[in-house]
């Protein structure tokens, strides 16, 4: 419990850093934006209490938005995914199993999970985002094209960083 | 109350995400001047739709209002048309010419009200007391003498046509001065006569008639033309039938002469009967 509390401050840390100060530079012609500090989310252990889970994933949104001047947009994009995390979870794992199992990694679920819980959760994540930055119908076809391009760029990233940190696990 | 919270227990995490999702939707709007703007916007649209269906409908329940107001507001306008108004603008015209005293000056009047087939005649016109004008002028048109101002008002007065069993103009035809009326048997408005000329003086068809030095008019001033001249009655001269130069029944407008000497013309006449 307190290593696991220990390690996500960290990450929470580095993530949000890296995504305010080196990520929030970058971007495919505000068509293809990475939003990597996700992953802290996606990150978070199985056992953890939808309130904390819920209450966790809104701090991040707005410590973020309080970098990106946008109050309250990556708080709605979080706490959708978060929601959307807990029913993916409850659909996929079985709860038994949670004990030895403490996070939802990449070495720990294996690929194939991880990848399709990644992209689904990203995917819910940027379609929110993106479609409360536009606020309106019309352009809707730009807007699903942000999402599907910033989706590939996010999850691409979210898989770089997993295998970097847990190559050695895995093998 | 139990079942309702085992019901919440349950399902935590939806109620969780419903109240995250409000307060960061809440963020997002108060603190955002697009988004909040945007949802102004829309949201005014809706109600302005909305009340714009409800006034359609309530503007059929007040049709018979709108229209007694609209034509309320017709007549308002109507009141305020050209051609409701009194012209109240003086056009005089008066040449200025320092080598000659001016003594006739004309003030332009339009007709308003006129008879010409009655026994007695008179003419209305839009001048009047306001305007400088005294009974006993003169009045006359492009074409000729008129009549005299019988009674005048603020704003109007009336005229005393030459067509008038009691009007009588000093008139001359070729420096022979007879006296001009109307009447007496001769109710056609396009003639006059002109009696009191003696009657071994022979007067020639289509001889020119113009008011005499005696008269209210400017000497000279357009009468009419002789057509007929005889002598039937010996006493009282001559019988002259003259056509009038003026056509009574077209008339519109006329020009008020004012003489500006006949007040000291007056005063000094008036002298002689004192003394």
């Amino acid at each position: 419990m307190g290593r696991a509390l220990i390690i996500n401050s960290i990450r929470f840390v580095l993530l949000i850093a890296s995504q305010v100060f080196l990520l929030k530079n970058i971007g495919y012609y505000n068509l293809s934006i990475p939003y990597l500090y996700i992953l802290f989310i996606l990150l978070l252990p199985f056992g953890i209490p939808n309130v904390l889970l819920f209450l966790l994933a809104f701090l991040t949104g707005i410590i973020v938005d309080g970098f990106y001047d946008s109050m309250g947009l990556n708080a709605i994009a979080c706490t959708v995914m978060a929601f959307v995390r807990i029913l993916f979870i409850s659909i996929t794992v079985q709860r038994d199993g949670f004990d030895n199992e403490p996070e939802p990694s990449l070495e720990i679920m294996g690929f194939r999970w991880f990848v399709s819980y990644a992209v689904i959760l990203t995917f819910f994540h940027h379609l929110i985002l993106f479609s409360f930055e536009t606020f309106r119908f019309s352009e809707l076809g730009f807007t699903l094209l942000r999402v599907v391009m910033s989706t590939f760029f996010t999850v691409s990233l979210i898989l770089i960083a997993e295998f970097s940190f847990f190559r050695k696990k895995i093998r | 109350m139990r079942n309702l919270w085992l019901f919440i227990g349950k399902y935590n995490a939806f109620f969780l995400f419903l109240i995250f999702f409000t307060i960061s939707l809440i963020l997002l709007i108060n603190n955002n001047s697009y988004q909040r703007a945007s949802v102004w916007n829309s949201s005014n649209q809706i109600i302005g739709n909305a009340y714009e269906r409800v006034n359609k409908l309530s503007s059929y329940l007040i049709l018979s209002e709108t229209n007694d107001s609209l034509a309320a507001e017709n007549a308002r306008l109507k009141n305020l048309l050209k051609s409701s108004f009194y012209d109240d603008s003086l056009r005089q015209s008066t040449v200025i010419d320092s080598a000659f005293k001016q003594q006739y000056t004309y003030i332009i009047a339009s007709v308003v009200n006129k008879s010409v087939n009655q026994k007695n005649n008179y003419l209305t016109i839009n001048r009047g007391s306001k305007h400088g004008i005294k009974k006993g002028m003169g009045v006359t048109s492009a074409s000729g003498v008129i009549g005299i101002i019988l009674n005048t008002s603020p704003d109007f007065s009336t005229i005393k046509s030459l067509l008038h069993t009691e009007t009588k103009i000093s008139a001359s035809v070729e420096g022979n001065i007879g006296s001009l009326v109307w009447g007496n048997g001769n109710y056609d408005s396009r003639y006059a006569l002109l009696k009191d000329i003696q009657s071994h003086i022979s007067i020639k068809k289509g001889a020119k008639v113009v008011t005499s030095e005696f008269s209210l008019f400017p000497q000279g001033t357009n009468i009419g033309y002789v057509t007929e001249s005889d002598s039937k009655d010996v006493n009282n001269g001559l019988n002259i039938k003259v056509k009038l130069d003026t056509d009574f029944a077209k008339l519109q407008y006329v020009y008020v002469v004012i003489n500006m000497l006949s007040q000291e013309q007056l005063n000094l006449e008036a002298k002689n009967k004192v003394e």
